[in-house]
């Protein structure tokens, strides 16, 4: 190659790499503004402000779900498996909306505890499958709770 | 290997094989774009969780996809511009940046359209979305620097320069589901390993992505032969070439 070339690519390479690196420092150092929301176990552990608008992600808890007869009040619980937060809102839930499933609630947490959110968005998985296959794939874990089941039963029997 | 590198600089060589390959590229990239959204909009089947909403992924995906690799197409045309100021390069640069501007509004749009019925919401301000938003802003960027500096060679080098000082965003785009908490999902397509969707919603998913990068193909040959003629307005061939009746 050109020596000339070779400088101007040199030049360039340097350019790049300064810029990705002084990026790469930045965003890391941002790191906590750019997350969208606080999961529920940095909200347990005291990480996350109290009375300050905030989001917080996660699973619905199953069974967590209860909804107020007479207003749209729902309380929820958000867990990611190590910690859970409970979670009041009052409005209408967006479709996917439902136990299991991940939300990002947009609310303050409370003195108790309790976030109360003023906004509930619905977070999907990036998998996709015909309903068919979605109740195949449940039945069948279904079946291996089962058939875990009837061991522990058989095991437990035995003595 | 050289030779062929030296040859591509030459707008007129270009000119003659772009001309012959564009039928091709027209051809099969209306082909496989209209078999891939018919079958993926049509045929596939629904989704478990979102129902047929899922199915603007069909549009959302490719569009996004090739809104990302006209950048870095562009970034590599640019280290050319910049390290062996091939013209040619330039002239790439130039026709691309208003099409991966349209497709990188495009995603944006389709994304909000999808999100409001399954997230609840046009718009967030999650990683994902924002460097997307960034990616449209520099593409508005290079189209604006581009018009600003009337001496080619100049604008040329300054669009150069900020063609790959907007590189940096791809990979934050890409990783950003991964590096941060972001209401996007993570990719569905891995490098590594198969996608994590039913193989009767992939295959005319990719069917459209590989249709329309053949139809950027045809669109970029024909921007780039009509800024190639412009640039080359006094020479012989264009001369001869329009006294000919453009055969």
């Amino acid at each position: 190659m050109h020596p000339i070339r070779k400088k101007r690519l040199t030049i360039v390479l340097f350019l790049v790499a300064g810029l990705a690196i002084a990026v790469g420092l930045t965003t890391y150092a941002l790191r906590q503004n750019i997350n969208l929301f606080y999961d529920p176990t940095e909200i347990a552990a005291g990480n996350a402000p109290v009375d300050v608008r905030i989001r917080a992600g996660g699973m619905v808890e199953a069974g967590s779900v209860v909804r107020d007869t007479e207003t749209l009040k729902v309380e929820f619980k958000v867990t990611d498996f190590s910690a859970s937060v409970p979670v009041e809102y009052v409005g209408i839930l967006p479709d996917l909306f439902a136990e299991g499933q991940g939300v990002v609630a947009m609310g303050r947490l409370n003195n108790e505890g309790v976030f109360v959110a003023d906004q509930v968005l619905a977070k999907h998985d990036e998998n996709y499958m015909p309903p068919e296959v979605a109740d195949a794939l449940e039945k069948s874990s279904k079946a291996q709770n089962k058939a875990a089941d009837v061991d522990k039963a058989a095991e437990t029997t035995a003595y | 290997m050289w030779q062929f590198f030296h040859k591509l600089g030459s707008p007129k060589w270009f000119y003659g094989i772009a001309t012959r390959f564009m039928p091709w590229l027209l051809a099969s990239g209306l082909l496989l774009l209209v078999a891939g959204i018919v079958w993926g909009l049509a045929f596939a089947p629904k989704d478990y969780l979102q129902g047929n909403s899922y199915r603007i992924i069909f549009i959302h995906v490719p569009a996004a996809f090739l809104a990302q690799s006209i950048y870095i197409m562009m970034a590599f045309s640019a280290v050319v511009t910049l390290v062996w100021r091939m013209k040619l390069a330039d002239v790439f640069v130039k026709a691309v940046a208003p099409v991966g501007l349209v497709f990188t509004f495009l995603s944006l749009f389709t994304g909000a359209v999808w999100g409001k019925p399954t997230w609840g919401t046009w718009w967030v301000w999650d990683a994902r979305l924002t460097s997307m938003l960034i990616l449209l802003f520099l593409y508005g960027g290079v189209i604006a620097l581009d018009r600003a500096i009337n001496d080619e060679k100049s604008a040329a080098r300054a669009v150069a320069v900020l063609v790959l000082v907007g590189v940096v965003n791809i990979p934050i785009i890409k990783y950003s589901v991964d590096w941060w908490n972001t209401l996007h999902q993570p990719a569905t397509f891995k490098l590594t390993e198969k996608p994590s969707m039913a193989v009767e919603m992939w295959v005319p998913l990719v069917l459209a992505i590989l249709g329309l990068y053949l139809l950027f193909g045809w669109l970029a040959c024909l921007r780039m032969k009509t800024e190639i003629l412009i640039r080359e307005q006094r020479t012989r061939w264009v001369r001869d070439l329009v006294l000919a009746g453009g055969k």
